[in-house]
């Protein structure tokens, strides 16, 4: 397999009145050509604005990209033009978003807003455009497809509104489709739909796919890489059967200890990570984790540990990962 | 290749390969298909809204007199400039409705005049100060104000809407410095600044209705652009829009397609409101001298004939109460429509009417 993206060492802040806002603090990982991969992470730990600054979608002001590299097929993003970089959005690298009541415009018709990008990115003409318009309707299960090109976006469902947004986005073929949390607007049925709508489109069209996330059991059987975000950090990122059976940091045990269990033998009350995620306006000079951390030894509120490699492919940022990881399923089973 | 979706659980009485999230949706009307949900919601809501449709008689009735004019009023001569109104002689002082016209009266009397009784023209409101007739002036007139309305507002909102989307969208340093430059149109007391600008423009474009207009739309663009600019401030930060530049649009196609018609609506408003605010700004100008040359048809000039006889309303009531009567239900139309415009738009009143 080869490498499609390559993120290295990616930093965005934003620049506010109130301070400096560290959204991502270097973070780094790689994806092959029709690979699958999740970032995990609670609200605000920095995993939107981790891919949005891939696609130069931060809005800047304030926001600002400030280092790193983010090599796609060998050509770092971060150095090419704002209209360069257009070009490459939605043809070769598309995105869909968390709420699809509101990503749709609603003024225009639905027709309208598939065929844009394809006569923008393929030159295609309008005939063309509308002709695979329909196609991709098909394709993502919206019956009577040529018929409701002309509707407008509040005539369909949420889950047709999703299903609209991955048509759209996988029009131009991209190599690369990132989903921003795309079912976390949706009711649980409609959820597994989407999931594993998307998932059929992959092996059929053989894109990579970037899940964002933040609920570690949504994604365990559909991703083969995991990286867990916390503060604008990755505290975490391995394969998926690493992260679960080998957990190695303390937030991603919080995590998995903090998805319901219907199998739970006898009422026990569901765990949570105790505190609040912390302010991003400090400049992090300790582990963003340790107040929050049952295993924070001294060192942790000396020194913010570095994501180091603890075994082949899987790597964590935790000074007592070992401790973490005998807590862990194999740990504990052991 | 369809994705069966219904496989599942196929509930009694749904037809099959319907997918489960397939909602159950009222079909549109004919109206939506054609101009899109926003469009027919707000064209409904004018036509079944009752001051709306009051508003919308007014402006309509004064578009067909516009229209109409070289038959309600015929000029004097055929051929002759007819926005110049005729003077029954020279005398100062006005003559009440129903005196007969001596001099310069419409050169035949069309079909409908028999209504009024007479077969001769006679001065059907009176004539005002220095014999202008009442009736021709407020006919012309209304061209007059509806020319000069349309193409003030017109102009102001095209520049206010070029500027307004522009520092809105692209936000910044742009919106910074047009703003600032806005708020220096915006510190002059807007009445005093067209007068002061229209009389400067005056020597240069002679007595026309050219320097009122500049005048109007130099310091008339202002509303247009902050309203506008707020509306596409908050738009912008929607999802859809979000959406469009990760798909990667160009910024024009954002602006036109997606940021503009969602944020435009409240421009609308303002802009039919503007429709008769611009007219009575216009007209005061022309009362107090600095509009057109004597004698052309436009009612703020009538009023200005109407200036020595205004004392004494009791005897010379007509000179001022027609006008009056004229630019009353002018504005009165446009704000009709313009308010129930606002309802329509409200998202608060949303689902009340329309």
């Amino acid at each position: 397999m080869t490498t499609i993206l390559d993120v290295r060492n990616l930093v965005t802040r934003f620049y506010t009145e109130d301070g400096v806002v560290h959204a991502v603090n270097g973070i780094s990982y790689t994806l092959d050509e029709g690979e699958s991969m999740a970032i995990v992470g609670e609200s605000g730990s920095g995993k939107s604005v981790g891919v949005m600054s891939i696609m130069g979608l931060i809005p800047s002001p304030p926001g600002k990209v400030e280092a790193g590299e983010v090599l796609y097929n060998g050509r770092d993003l971060l150095k090419l033009s704002p209209e360069e970089l257009r070009q490459l959005r939605g043809s070769e690298i598309a995105m869909i978003f968390q709420d699809p009541m509101t990503s749709l415009n609603p003024v225009l018709t639905v027709g309208l807003q598939m065929t844009e990008a394809l006569e923008l990115h393929l030159n295609m003409s309008s005939a063309q455009a509308k002709e695979r318009a329909v196609e991709m309707l098909q394709l993502v299960g919206i019956p009577n497809a040529a018929d409701r090109l002309d509707d407008y976006p509040h005539q369909f469902s949420g889950g047709q509104r999703q299903r609209l947004m991955i048509a759209m986005a996988l029009s131009c073929n991209p190599s690369i489709l990132i989903a921003d949390e795309p079912t976390t607007a949706l009711d649980v049925t409609i959820q597994a739909q989407i999931i594993e709508l998307v998932q059929k489109l992959q092996q059929e069209l053989g894109m990579a796919i970037i899940w964002i996330t933040h609920d570690l059991g949504v994604v365990a059987g559909m991703v083969q890489k995991l990286a867990v975000m916390y503060a604008g950090f990755i505290v975490e990122y391995g394969s998926v059967h690493d992260l679960y059976n080998l957990t190695s940091h303390p937030y991603t045990l919080g995590l998995l200890n903090s998805i319901p269990k219907v199998d739970a033998r006898e009422r026990t009350r569901l765990s949570s990570i105790e505190g609040l995620p912390p302010d991003l306006l400090m400049e992090p000079k300790r582990c963003p984790f340790a107040p929050r951390c049952t295993f924070a030894v001294e060192r942790c509120w000396e020194e913010n540990p570095p994501l180091i490699s603890i075994a082949p492919a899987h790597s964590s940022a935790c000074w007592q990962w070992e401790v973490v990881r005998s807590q862990s399923k194999v740990g504990v089973a052991a | 290749m369809t994705i069966n979706t219904s496989e599942a659980v196929t509930p009694a009485g749904r037809p099959a390969g319907i997918p489960l999230d397939e909602g159950f949706l009222r079909p549109p009307s004919r109206l939506e298909k054609a101009v899109g949900p926003e469009w027919a919601r707000l064209i409904k809501g004018i036509f079944t809204n009752p001051l709306s449709v009051l508003g919308l008689i007014i402006v309509t009735g004064f578009i067909l007199v516009a229209l109409f004019a070289p038959v309600l009023a015929p000029p004097p001569k055929p051929g002759a400039n007819p926005y110049q109104i005729p003077r029954d002689g020279f005398l100062p002082e006005p003559k009440p409705p129903g005196t007969p016209w001596n001099k310069n009266a419409p050169y035949y009397v069309p079909r409908w005049y028999s209504l009024t009784g007479n077969e001769e023209w006679v001065h059907l409101l009176g004539t005002t100060g220095g014999q202008y007739d009442i009736w021709y002036a407020l006919v012309w007139g209304t061209r007059t104000a509806l020319l000069a309305g349309t193409a003030v507002v017109a102009v102001s909102a095209i520049v206010g809407i070029l500027i307004g989307s522009v520092a809105g969208y692209f936000g910044g340093l742009v919106d910074e410095v047009l703003m600032r430059i806005l708020e220096i149109f915006v510190v002059f007391p807007s009445l005093v600044a067209v007068l002061v600008l229209s009389s400067i423009l005056v020597p240069i474009f002679g007595r026309s209705l050219w320097p009122a207009m500049i005048a109007l739309i130099v310091f008339g663009w202002m509303g247009y652009a902050r309203l506008l600019r707020g509306d596409i401030l908050s738009n912008k930060e929607r999802d859809y829009v979000m959406a469009a530049r990760a798909s990667g649009a160009r910024d024009t196609h954002i602006i036109l397609k997606h940021v503009l018609p969602n944020a435009i609506f409240p421009t609308l408003v303002f802009l039919s409101l503007d429709m008769g605010s611009i007219v009575l700004s216009f007209a005061a100008l022309s009362f107090l001298g600095v509009g057109v040359e004597p004698g052309y048809a436009d009612w703020g000039q009538i009023v200005s004939f109407a200036r020595n006889y205004i004392v004494s309303l009791d005897t010379f009531w007509y000179v001022i109460v027609f006008p009056a009567i004229a630019l009353l239900l002018y504005g009165l139309g446009w704000n009709l429509l313009g308010d129930a415009l606002r309802d329509i738009l409200d998202p608060k009143l949303r689902g009340k009417i329309g």
